[in-house]
């Protein structure tokens, strides 16, 4: 039944009205697969009893003419989101054996809608990282590899397992984090569809929190219209969460294939960065000119405190991180290694419950946020974030509706090639997503072609906050010109 | 601005986080890479510029002072590393 896991979620969803295939099939397709692929890493956890359960309930729904929106879509859920009575560790140490009493909103919202769970995705630790190698459960291998070599390739991060489980076909979609690139760079680096929609659009409640400011949950999936149907799932207010916004979601999936004649494109000159691998230019040029031939209008425009916004994003991340993990002290839940006294417990138990990115960040945090340094780090990073924000909002009031840019700076690379020596050579793959957390933007990746090598290569576009329809719609042109990409089946 | 060995082993209390004497040059260095990146950011002209706190113009909600949630203590404590009767149990903090 391999065919049934090549399916996208519109496909399933009609396959599954039309009665051609059952909801226990789909998973059991999926459980399979996964099986096969735990070379991949994609998974922390697989829950083939869950998934039996949910799918059956499915069929039992979809016989009675009761079926949800995603009545039997199976799906991975990334490790960051608690789930109830099922095992979520951040990939961390200290959440190893952490099993929650309570289901994470936007997970709940999946399930609502009938949705299926295949198994927890693995991500870098606490989602600090920009290739899944921080993970204590390991790395996740990409299912992309470069032509006739076989080279391991990271899927980017953090949300790496969730990225390659779609990419590989382990799951229909696949739920995301994103605070700093960690859904779209990813997506860009496996020839999948991400989005992270506009700071506010969907739940934070149940999600391990690393950076609150920025943090965003959205979608994986294979196409366009696929992530939509997700992220209508997903989203929507709740009050459990003060910063989730009281607005009606709409019906994303409408937006897809919708005409984009007239709108206005922003080409951000600043996002021209030293040292641009060509192929990267050339695609970005490629993409303006598809959405130029669908009838939108291309204009260059500016946005100066680009180089800004990762720097900026450092002081901040680590901050609220630090904050964040303050709670892990070995009382309450998660790891407790014993000490003399509850002082050398603490250092005890974080010292070996985080992995190395983790206690860098939390340090870092603790210092930019220490008495002396508040007002010459923070406070200025936080002033600086304003500027961020208000280059895109003189951009937006003057008539732009959305901005093009490259995801990432380059393909994907190979697992252990980056960051060894200094940190600051990983930070630099969030270069163009980065802004979009710092301005609370949605931004949503869609893949455009694939390099000499083979590889995937994904585009950007941001648009106006709350205005995910616009991004949707674009994507979607891209994706129609661009062609999809799926990586060949090696393992 | 960079950090010396000394600031390394605070910060490490202040955060928690027992550090072995080995680990602290390593440390500093990664830190000092880190604190040389955010440099630049003194380039920028912040004069009266308001720091952003929150990303999206809302009001904060509120929400009437009456009690939502509880009773579920087993809940609470069920991944707790020790607990007894209905308490988290720690090390002995006073003397």
């Amino acid at each position: 039944m391999a065919e049934l896991t090549a399916l996208t979620i519109a496909e399933a969803r009609d396959g599954l009205k039309k009665k051609s295939f059952s909801a226990a099939e789909l998973a059991d397709a999926h459980l399979a697969a996964m099986e096969k692929a735990r070379a991949l890493n994609a998974y922390v956890q697989e829950t083939p009893e869950r998934a039996h359960a949910m799918a059956k309930a499915s069929d039992a729904r979809i016989a009675t003419g009761k079926a949800g929106a995603l009545e039997g879509i199976p799906l991975a859920i990334k490790d960051m989101f608690c789930t109830e009575g099922v095992r979520t560790t951040a990939s961390s140490r200290i959440l190893e054996n952490f099993v929650p009493t309570y289901e994470s909103t936007v997970s709940a919202q999946l399930w609502r809608d009938g949705a299926v769970l295949l198994g927890k995705t693995n991500n870098d630790e606490f989602a600090m990282g920009s290739s899944n190698e921080t993970s204590y459960f390991g790395p996740v291998t990409s299912p992309w590899r470069r032509k006739g070599a076989n080279t391991k390739l990271v899927p980017g991060g953090s949300s790496g397992g969730s990225a390659a489980a779609v990419a590989a076909n382990l799951a229909l979609g696949a739920t995301g984090t994103d605070t700093g690139g960690s859904i779209r760079q990813p997506a860009a680096f496996t020839g999948t569809v991400g989005i992270k929609p506009t700071y506010g659009r969907c739940s934070r409640w149940g999600i391990v929190a690393f950076a609150s400011s920025l943090d965003q949950a959205g979608p994986f999936a294979k196409t366009t219209r696929d992530a939509a149907i997700l992220l209508r799932s997903m989203a929507g207010h709740d009050p459990k969460d003060t910063t989730s916004v009281d607005r009606a979601v709409p019906d994303y999936e409408a937006a897809v294939g919708k005409s984009v004649k007239g709108m206005k494109i922003g080409i951000p000159k600043e996002y021209r960065v030293d040292g641009m691998p060509p192929e990267i230019e050339k695609m970005w040029e490629q993409g303006a000119s598809w959405l130029k031939a669908a009838g939108a209008e291309i204009v260059e425009v500016s946005l100066p405190h680009t180089k800004y916004a990762l720097p900026a994003y450092y002081i901040v991340n680590p901050a609220e991180a630090s904050s964040n993990l303050a709670r892990y002290d070995g009382v309450r839940y998660g790891l407790r290694v014993p000490g003399r006294d509850v002082i050398e417990m603490y250092e005890k138990t974080r010292a070996e419950g985080f992995g190395p990115e983790v206690r860098r960040r939390v340090m870092i945090g603790t210092y930019v946020l220490s008495a002396g340094y508040y007002d010459a780090y923070y406070l200025r990073a936080q002033k600086v974030r304003t500027l961020i924000k208000k280059d895109f909002e003189d951009c937006f009031k003057a008539g732009v509706h959305a901005m093009l840019t490259p995801a990432t700076p380059s393909a994907a690379f190979g697992i252990g090639e980056k960051g060894k020596a200094d940190p600051v050579e990983m930070y630099l793959n969030d270069v163009f997503t980065v802004t979009v957390n710092m301005a609370g933007l949605p931004g949503i990746v869609v893949p455009a072609g694939l390099d000499g090598q083979g590889l995937p290569l994904g585009l950007q576009l941001i648009g106006r906050p709350f205005d995910e329809e616009a991004i949707f719609s674009l994507g979607e042109i891209i994706e129609k010109a661009a062609g999809r990409f799926s990586a060949p089946k090696w393992w | 601005m960079s950090v010396d060995a000394d600031t390394v082993r605070r910060i490490a209390h202040l955060a928690r986080i027992a550090v072995a004497d080995g680990e602290v040059e390593h440390l500093r260095g990664e830190i000092n890479a880190i604190l040389a990146f955010v440099e630049q950011l003194s380039e920028v002209n912040v004069d009266g510029i308001e720091p952003m706190t929150s990303v999206t113009p809302m009001a904060m909600k509120k929400r009437p002072d009456v009690v939502t949630d509880g009773a579920n203590a087993d809940a609470v404590l069920k991944n707790a590393p020790a607990a007894e009767d209905h308490f988290f149990a720690v090390p002995k903090v006073v003397e």
